[in-house]
C-alpha cells in the first residue's frame, strides 16, 4: 500500500492551477469537464469566468494574459466546446499568446469508438497549438499540466491543449508539485550568442539610415524589454517603428517613433524603411502585411533580426546578423557593449537622416477631412484618444477592419500590454471578449473595444459576460454600415463591386445594449461625439457606443498587395497608377 | 530579382520522444508548411528512455532546408535535429523487397544480377524469388529497373537510414 495521499484527477488539475498561480479561468461546461467542474465548485481560490462561447473563452484568456504578462487559462467541455475554442488557439498560435486550455475528452475506453461529444482534440488542435497533450494516466496528469504552462510561456510563447479524459478526472492519483516535473526536451535558447551580439552592435554604431523595427516579441519578453528598448534607442538617438503587434513597445508620443509600420502604416515610417542602410528588428517576425512585395523589400539595407524562435529568423527576408535570443537579454547586452566600446552615433549622417525623414513626416500622412457634415472615423478617434489622454490605465482592444487600423494609427500607447488586438489571425469577433479578459486582469482600468458593426456580432453575446461579472467594457463601435475593410478593397481592387459587403439588418445598437442589460448611447453628429464619449466613460457598467462614422471612408496610407513600400497610396485622391496585377490582386 | 536558389537533397536525422502523436507531428509540419519528403522512416532506437529516431530526406532550397530544420527544431517533443548533408561524410541507406516471377533464361538471369548487386534470396518458389536488396537508393532504383525486365512483380522498399561517418553519435 503507498502512503502517498492520492487525489481524483479533478483535484489535480484544481492544485495544479493553484500552483501554478492561477486565480482565473475562463470557461463553459459540459458533460466531459463536470468532474473538474465539481472540483472547481468545491473551492474558493480559482475564480472561473463563464463566458457565453468557447472561442470567446480563448479570446478572453487572450486579453487577460496580454495585459497581465500571465498566462491565460481555458476549461471546456468535448466535442463542440474544443471545436468552438480553436478559432481562439490558431489566434493565440499566431500572435504568440501564452494559453493554457483544458479540454475535456469521452472516457479513455471510449475513445476512437464516435462516442457522445467525441472528437479527436488533440488531433484537430495539433497545427492550432504550440504543443498539446491527451492524458490517458491520471500519475501523469500533474507533470504534464506543469508542462503545459511551462511550454505555454517559455520561449515564443503559444496556446498549450491539455486534453483529460472524463474517467482519468474521476481516477485517483498522486499528485506531483511544478518542482518535481523538469520538461524533458524543450530548453529554448534566452542568452544571445555575445559574438553575434558584438558583430550587430558593431554595424548599428557605423550605420547612415538606422532604423529600429520592433515587434510583439518584446511585448512578449516583459515590461523589462520595452524599457531597455526605450533606453537603447534613446542612446542611439535611431528612428524607431513598430509593427500592429509591437505597439506600445516604445513610447508613441517619442519624437524618434515614427508610427507603425506597414500596409497601413505611415509614410515616414516605410519610407525609412524602404531607405535604411541598418534595420535592426527586435522581436518582429517580417510579416507579409508588413514587408509588402518581398523582392522589393528594404533593397539596400543590412539587416539584424533579433528573436527568441529560431524559426522566424530567415524565414522570409534574409539577415545579415541573425541573433537568437530573449529581447530583454538581447537588449540588455547590446546597451552594455555600446557602453563598455563607448560607441556613438555618426552625428553628421544621422542628422541627414532625420532630415529626411522629417521630410516625410510633413506630409502629415494620417491627415482626414476635417468636416462637420458627418462623423469621420478618425475624428471619433481623435476624440477617445483626447478623452483618455494622460490617462496609465486604459486598455484598448479591437476586432479587425478598417476600425483596427484606424485605432493602432490614432490612438497612441506609451506602454506595454495596453494594446489588444488580432494580429496574424485577423480574428472579428476578438475585441470585445478580449477587453473583458482585461478587465478582469485590470479591475480599475478603463476598457474599451474599438470595434465595428460587422465585427461586434460575431460575439456580442459576451455582453452577457460583461453583465454577469459587473464588468465596465465599453464598445465603441465605428458603424460604418459595411464590412469597410473589405468594402475598401473592392472599391480600389475590385472595379467597385460591393458583393456582400454591406452590413444589411442590422440591429439597434442602442437597444441591444438596453436588452442585455447594459447602455446604450449613440452619436450621429460631430457635435454630439465628445458628450457620448464623456458619458461612456463616466457610466461604471458596460456600454455599447453606436457611433455612426462617414461610411464610404477609406483607410490610408495603403500598399495594395504585392506593391513595395515606395509604392503606398496617401489618400482617396491617388489613383493606384495601373490595374493591380494579377499577383498582388491573389495576396490577401 | 535575386537570382533563383537551387534545390538540395538533404538527410536530416531527428530524435524524438517515441510518444503518441509525434510522427503525426512531424508529417503535419511537413504537409501543412508545404515542405516535401522524398523519404520518412521511424524507429525506435533507445527503449529505456523512449527514444526514437526519424530519418528524413527533403529536398527545397537552402533557405527551406533551414526554415525545416528550425521547425523541427521547435517540436516540443524533439531532442536534436542534425543535417547530415551538412555536417560532412554520412552513409545512407535504404532497403527493399523485390519479388521476381518467371521461369527458363530470365530467372537464371535474375539470380546473376541479384548476385552483382548482393541481394539475399529471402524466398523462392519453382517460379518466384523474393530477392532483399540494401544499399543507396541509386543502387536500389538501378536493381529495380533491371528486374523490371526480368518479371517483376511486386517492390516492397523502405525509405533511407542514414549516419555520420566517424566516431560522432546523434
Ligand atoms: C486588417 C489587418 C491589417 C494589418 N495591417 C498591418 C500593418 O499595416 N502593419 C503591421 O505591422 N501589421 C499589420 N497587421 C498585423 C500583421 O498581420 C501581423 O500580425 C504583425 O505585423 C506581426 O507583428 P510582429 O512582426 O510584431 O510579430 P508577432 O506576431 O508579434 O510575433 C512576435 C515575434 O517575436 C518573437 N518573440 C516572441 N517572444 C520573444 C522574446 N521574448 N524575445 C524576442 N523575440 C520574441 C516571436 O518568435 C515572433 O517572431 C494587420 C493585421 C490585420 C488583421
Ligand atoms: C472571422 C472573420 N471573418 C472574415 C474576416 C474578413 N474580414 C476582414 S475585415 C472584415 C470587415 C469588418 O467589418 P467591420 O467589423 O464592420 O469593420 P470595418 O472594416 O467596417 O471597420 C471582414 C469581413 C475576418 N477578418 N474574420
Amino acid at each position: 500500500m503507498s502512503t502517498t495521499p492520492t487525489l481524483t484527477g479533478a483535484e489535480i488539475v484544481i492544485k495544479a492551477l493553484r500552483d501554478q498561480g492561477v486565480d482565473t479561468i475562463f470557461g463553459y461546461p459540459g458533460g466531459a469537464v463536470l468532474p473538474i467542474y465539481d472540483a472547481l465548485f468545491k473551492q474558493n481560490h480559482i475564480r472561473h469566468i463563464l463566458v457565453r462561447h468557447e472561442q470567446a473563452a480563448v479570446h478572453a484568456a487572450e486579453g487577460y494574459a496580454r495585459s497581465s504578462g500571465k498566462v491565460g487559462v481555458v476549461l471546456v467541455t468535448s466535442g463542440p466546446g474544443a471545436t468552438n475554442a480553436v478559432t481562439g488557439l490558431v489566434d493565440a498560435l499566431m500572435d504568440s499568446i501564452p494559453i493554457v486550455c483544458l479540454t475535456g475528452q469521452v472516457p479513455t475506453h471510449l475513445i476512437g469508438n464516435d462516442a457522445f461529444q467525441e472528437c479527436d482534440t488533440t488531433g484537430i488542435t495539433r497545427p492550432a497549438t504550440k504543443h498539446n497533450y491527451l492524458v490517458k494516466d491520471v500519475n501523469q496528469l500533474a507533470r504534464t499540466l506543469h508542462e503545459g504552462f511551462y511550454v505555454a510561456k517559455n520561449g515564443r510563447p503559444g496556446p498549450v491543449v491539455i486534453d483529460i479524459p472524463k474517467d482519468i478526472q474521476f481516477a485517483e492519483g498522486t499528485y506531483k508539485a511544478p518542482a518535481e516535473c523538469q520538461p524533458k526536451s524543450y530548453r529554448p535558447q534566452v542568452r544571445p550568442d555575445l559574438n553575434k551580439v558584438e558583430e550587430a552592435v558593431e554595424l548599428i554604431a557605423n550605420a547612415k539610415r538606422p532604423i529600429f523595427y520592433v515587434g510583439g516579441g518584446v511585448i512578449n519578453s516583459g515590461p523589462i524589454a520595452s524599457r531597455l528598448l526605450t533606453q537603447f534607442v534613446r542612446m542611439t538617438g535611431y528612428p524607431c517603428t513598430a509593427t500592429l503587434m509591437g505597439l506600445g513597445a516604445y513610447p508613441a508620443s517619442d519624437k524618434q517613433f515614427l508610427g507603425m509600420l506597414g500596409m497601413h502604416g505611415t509614410y515616414e515610417a516605410n519610407l525609412a524603411m524602404h531607405g535604411c542602410d541598418v534595420m535592426i528588428n527586435i522581436g518582429a517576425r517580417f510579416d507579409d502585411r508588413v514587408t509588402g512585395k518581398l523582392s522589393e523589400f528594404s533593397p539596400g539595407s543590412r539587416k539584424i533580426h533579433v528573436d527568441i524562435d529560431p524559426s522566424s529568423i530567415n524565414k522570409n527576408v534574409r539577415v545579415d546578423v541573425p541573433i537568437v535570443g530573449d529581447a530583454a537579454h538581447v537588449l540588455e547586452d547590446m546597451i552594455r557593449v555600446w557602453k563598455a566600446r563607448a560607441k556613438r552615433a555618426d552625428q553628421k549622417a544621422l542628422a541627414e537622416w532625420w532630415k529626411q525623414i522629417e521630410f516625410w513626416r510633413a506630409r502629415d500622412c494620417l491627415r482626414y477631412e476635417k468636416t462637420d457634415k458627418v462623423i469621420k472615423p478618425q475624428f471619433a478617434l481623435e476624440r477617445l484618444r483626447a478623452a483618455i489622454a494622460g490617462r496609465d490605465d486604459v486598455f484598448i482592444s479591437t476586432e479587425v477592419g478598417q476600425h483596427q487600423m484606424w485605432a493602432a494609427q490614432f490612438i497612441p500607447f506609451e506602454k506595454p500590454n495596453r494594446w489588444l488586438t488580432s494580429g496574424g489571425l485577423g480574428t472579428m469577433g476578438y475585441g470585445l471578449p478580449a477587453a473583458i479578459g482585461a478587465q478582469i486582469a485590470n479591475p480599475d482600468a478603463l476598457c474599451i473595444d474599438v470595434a465595428g458593426e460587422a465585427s461586434i456580432l460575431m460575439n456580442i453575446q459576451e455582453m452577457s459576460t460583461a453583465l454577469q461579472y459587473r464588468l465596465p467594457v465599453k464598445v465603441f463601435i465605428l458603424n460604418n454600415q459595411w464590412m469597410g475593410m473589405v468594402r475598401q478593397w473592392q472599391q480600389l481592387l475590385h472595379g467597385e463591386r460591393y458583393s456582400e459587403s454591406y452590413s444589411e439588418a442590422l440591429p439597434d445598437f442602442v437597444k441591444l445594449a438596453d436588452a442585455f442589460g447594459g447602455v446604450g448611447l449613440r452619436a450621429t453628429k460631430t457635435s454630439e461625439v465628445d458628450d457620448v464619449i464623456k458619458e461612456m466613460i463616466a457610466i461604471e457598467r458596460p456600454v455599447i457606443v453606436d457611433m455612426c462614422v462617414d461610411q464610404k471612408e477609406n483607410c490610408f496610407p495603403m500598399i495594395p498587395g504585392g506593391k513595395a513600400h515606395n509604392e503606398m497610396l496617401l489618400g482617396p485622391d491617388e489613383k493606384l497608377e495601373e490595374a493591380t496585377p494579377e499577383e498582388g490582386m491573389v495576396l490577401v | 530579382m535575386p537570382p533563383v536558389e537551387p534545390i538540395e537533397r538533404h538527410t536530416i536525422s531527428v530524435l524524438v520522444d517515441n510518444e503518441p502523436g509525434v510522427l503525426a507531428r512531424v508529417i503535419g509540419l511537413f504537409s501543412g508548411r508545404g515542405y516535401n519528403i522524398e523519404s520518412l522512416t521511424v524507429a525506435e532506437v533507445n527503449p529505456e528512455q523512449a527514444l526514437s529516431r526519424i530519418t528524413i530526406v527533403t529536398s527545397g532550397t537552402p533557405m527551406i532546408i533551414e526554415q525545416i530544420k528550425a521547425q523541427l527544431d521547435r517540436l516540443v517533443p524533439v531532442h536534436r535535429v542534425r543535417d547530415l548533408t551538412m555536417e560532412g561524410p554520412f552513409i545512407e541507406r535504404e532497403m527493399a523487397l523485390v519479388k521476381v516471377a518467371g521461369t527458363g533464361e530470365k530467372r537464371v538471369e535474375a539470380l546473376r544480377i541479384a548476385d552483382i548487386f548482393k541481394a539475399r534470396v529471402v524466398d523462392a518458389t519453382i517460379e518466384s524469388f523474393v530477392f532483399e536488396i540494401t544499399g543507396t537508393a541509386d543502387d536500389l532504383t538501378r536493381f529495380i529497373e533491371l528486374m523490371k525486365q526480368l518479371g517483376l512483380v511486386d517492390i516492397s522498399r523502405a525509405g533511407a537510414v542514414a549516419m555520420s561517418r566517424g566516431t560522432g553519435g546523434l
